[in-house]
């Protein structure tokens, strides 16, 4: 059995509490991190991460990325969307095709 | 042109022609894996991409309902509200097998009947904007694990890809021709050794019928 985090500043993720999923506020550098740290080493299946948080931490999600366990998934915060997230499946594709043939 | 460090026998020679045709089956093979893999990899992407642009759509929503609770009642009362969640989650997850990659499979197990059990407040003293958010994030949470489950897969596709094209590579361009030429260079080295050694039988029996009989050529 797994478990569902979410990690980001409280405005973002306090809704998601009300679905049952893990709720891990973290607004600066070292706090995503850490939380991103433990996290990572429990038994969560899925960690969604605001995009803001995630530029935080690009390393340890870079680090996770070929593993089959955690997925850790950017989703937009209240303060709007970065476009990391869409960015991250580009790479997706460039790293497969070897170059981002699906953007326009 | 690289020819690998082997002594010219004939035993080499069996086993390089063994080796080059496992190269070769093992090369159309690895060329069909990529192949489809690739294809899955880009059905998949699409849906990612599809998946992506909602689901961020629907979370920046469900933000907006949140600001306006927020600023439509005190923040302890929005905390409380949230604090103790009367929904539970836990995830099952199964891995599916495609062209060798485990992709990941979850499905989700919520703690009471009900899944739209999701309101762990009385509505007196919450606005109407946090049952808005609330029930909008519900309804995006399956096309947030799907897209999970999707993006997962996408990455774990891509580094499948990277690999075997890495291997495919190898093989077309490296192994198979290093073999190829081997196989050349000692194929004409036993030649060469056999048409020597016909040479010198050749001349040995001048030399033996010029003492016998005293032939001269």
């Amino acid at each position: 059995m797994y478990d569902i985090a979410v990690v980001g500043d409280r405005d973002s993720i306090g809704g998601f509490a009300a679905l049952g999923m893990h709720v891990h506020p973290a607004e600066s550098a070292d706090e995503v991190r850490a939380a991103l740290q433990s996290l990572t080493q429990g038994s969560f299946a899925v960690i969604y991460i605001t995009e803001a948080a995630a530029a935080f931490a690009e390393d340890i999600i870079a680090k996770y990325r070929d593993e089959p366990l955690p997925a850790i998934i950017p989703i937009p915060g209240v303060r709007g969307n970065t476009g990391e997230g869409m960015r991250a499946v580009s790479r997706s594709v460039e790293k497969a095709v070897g170059s981002d043939i699906l953007s326009k | 042109m690289a020819i690998l460090n082997v002594n010219p026998t004939r035993m080499e020679l069996t086993r390089l022609k063994g080796k080059l045709a496992t190269a070769r089956r093992g090369h159309k093979l690895l060329k069909d894996k990529r192949d489809e893999l690739m294809r899955r990899f880009l059905e998949l992407v699409r849906e990612n991409k599809t998946l992506r642009a909602e689901v961020e759509r629907s979370i920046s929503a469900a933000a907006e309902h949140m600001a306006i609770a927020g600023a439509s009642m005190p923040k302890y009362a929005l905390d409380t509200a949230l604090a103790m969640p009367k929904q539970g989650l836990s995830l099952e997850v199964e891995t599916k097998n495609i062209m060798s990659v485990d992709i990941p499979v979850y499905s989700p197990k919520f703690k009471t009947a009900g899944e739209g059990d999701i309101y762990s407040y009385g509505y007196a003293e919450t606005s109407c904007d946090l049952d808005a958010a609330v029930k909008a994030l519900a309804d995006v949470f399956p096309q947030m694990l799907r897209l999970a489950e999707v993006e997962k897969s996408c990455q774990m596709m891509a580094a499948e890809i990277e690999r075997t094209r890495r291997r495919v590579n190898a093989l077309e361009h490296v192994m198979i021709p290093n073999y190829a030429d081997t196989i050349r260079y000692i194929t004409m080295k036993l030649d060469e050794n056999e048409r020597s050694s016909t040479a010198r039988l050749m001349k040995v029996k001048d030399m033996m019928l010029e003492q016998a009989h005293h032939y001269k050529y």
